[in-house]
């Protein structure tokens, strides 16, 4: 057992040590890559927090769309195949749901500040 | 350095001038560069762009037009009275600066954050999307005849080659593959009318002034094809920077564009324009990806480069929101 803190509580120290400390003392493009820099790390605490239970409702929402198990990668290439294939369309109940609630759970990790994430989160 | 060479450079064709000062790399990738200068002259310093692919790097990319028809095509544009940079100079193997081309500096702002939220852009930004309407109303009406050669695209042709490229990741995306499928559904077939399509007419490649639009840059991805091609990749939602709810890079209405357009004399067909949106944000969500591998496997192994492959759901979500809009 890793004992403490945790990968988060680390990250989370490094992010705002470098917008509070740093940030204020870089000019230019190294600004812009700080930045960016900064929100990788944002993004990565966010993916820490939400991953697990996204990945397993995710996992059992398509368990019962496609009626077959498997691993998450597995199970999304079978959608993938399926929809390619026209086996499943918007019309099929559940994937619409489906393609949301997942799109909204990756853009909670991505871009939670993504306009169109923010408008659509106001609606479910 | 690049300062002694453009000063020999400038010196054989334009007249006076006794050197260049102030060369400063704008962006570059390891193919192509853009450089801004002055020209040094007794009667008053001329603002210069030198764009080039470096020696030793001759052939241009996959899609690209190439160097020498981004040059014809942007002299056309200027000649045809549309905004567009005059170009100065053709670059010639005795210039050594490689392959490439000088054209006058245009002033303004290319950054649409800047665009869209800046005080002294209020007045531009109501206008810009009539007006964008008639400059690209323009690019589709350059005579054919005298443009340079360039590949021929169709919706058929784009749809194969964004599943191609997709495919070519190895990893499964349920939203694009609704968005290739309603795409492969929906297909126009060829189009009636086969013009100049700019290909990447969107911020980031126009000039923008208090005044409204000054430049059209960046013929990198000129092509033959169809013209509502333009008109639906400035709605993709990518390049509203917030502004959800103004479809033309987040500062005007569909309306507005269509309007300038079919007063400079040329026809909308508004559903081609939507089949063209879809296509537009899978195309940008799969440039996405593909910065993504490119960070993986290739030289440029940035933070930025990374992080782009997470923007690639936001194309996923706006996908969605055109193919499986929900209420509310």
């Amino acid at each position: 057992m890793q004992d403490e803190p945790t990968p988060t509580e680390l990250i989370k120290a490094v992010a705002d040590f470098l917008r509070n400390e740093i940030v204020p003392q870089i000019k230019g493009h190294n600004a812009f890559k700080l930045r960016v820099g900064i929100n990788a790390l944002d993004l990565v605490t966010r993916q820490l927090a939400l991953e697990q239970g996204n990945d397993a409702a995710e996992s059992a929402r398509l368990t019962q769309l496609l009626g077959a198990g498997g691993s998450l990668i597995e199970l999304n290439r079978a959608l993938s195949d399926k929809i390619s294939k026209g086996e499943v369309d918007l019309q099929t109940p559940g994937l619409a749901e489906h393609l949301w609630q997942t799109t909204m759970d990756k853009l909670a990790v991505d871009q939670p500040n993504y306009a169109s994430y923010k408008r659509e989160l106001g609606k479910s | 350095m690049i300062e002694d060479q453009l000063g020999r450079c400038v010196a054989s064709w334009y007249p006076g001038a006794t050197g260049v000062t102030g060369a400063a790399k704008l962006s570059g990738g390891a193919s192509q560069e853009t450089w801004t200068f002055d020209i040094v002259h007794a009667s008053g310093n001329v603002g210069a762009i030198l764009r080039r692919a470096p020696p030793g790097y001759g052939a241009s990319p996959g899609r690209a037009a190439g160097l020498d028809a981004e040059a014809t095509l942007m002299q056309l544009a200027h000649d045809a009275g549309l905004p567009s940079p005059r170009v100065m100079h053709v670059l010639t193997p005795n210039d050594e600066l490689g392959t490439g081309f000088i054209m006058q500096r245009i002033e303004g702002e290319t950054i649409a954050r800047k665009i869209l939220r800046d005080e002294q852009f209020a007045q531009a930004r109501p206008i810009l999307a009539r007006q964008l309407g008639g400059v690209i109303a323009g690019i589709h009406g350059l005579p054919v005849a005298k443009l340079p050669k360039l590949r021929e695209m169709s919706a058929t042709k784009e749809i194969a080659d964004l599943e191609r490229e997709y495919r070519s990741f190895n990893w499964p995306r349920p939203v694009f593959e609704l968005a290739l499928r309603w795409l492969r559904e929906r297909d126009p077939g060829p189009s009636k009318e086969l013009t100049l399509v700019h290909g990447d007419f969107r911020h980031g490649n126009l000039i923008i002034g208090p005044d409204g639009v000054r430049a059209v840059l960046d013929w990198e991805l000129a092509h033959f094809g169809d013209p509502m091609e333009d008109l639906g990749w400035i709605c993709v939602n990518s390049w509203r920077f917030g502004e959800i709810d103004k479809p033309v890079g987040g500062f005007g209405t569909r309306e507005a564009l269509f309007a300038g357009y079919e007063e400079a004399g040329r026809k909308v067909d508004p559903d081609r324009v939507m089949f063209w949106e879809v296509m537009g944000t899978l195309r940008w969500g799969i440039m996405c990806c593909g910065m993504m591998q490119r960070f993986r496997s290739g030289p440029d192994h940035s933070m930025e480069r990374a992080m782009i492959g997470r923007r690639s759901s936001e194309t996923e979500i706006d996908l969605l929101r055109l193919l499986a809009p929900r209420g509310g």
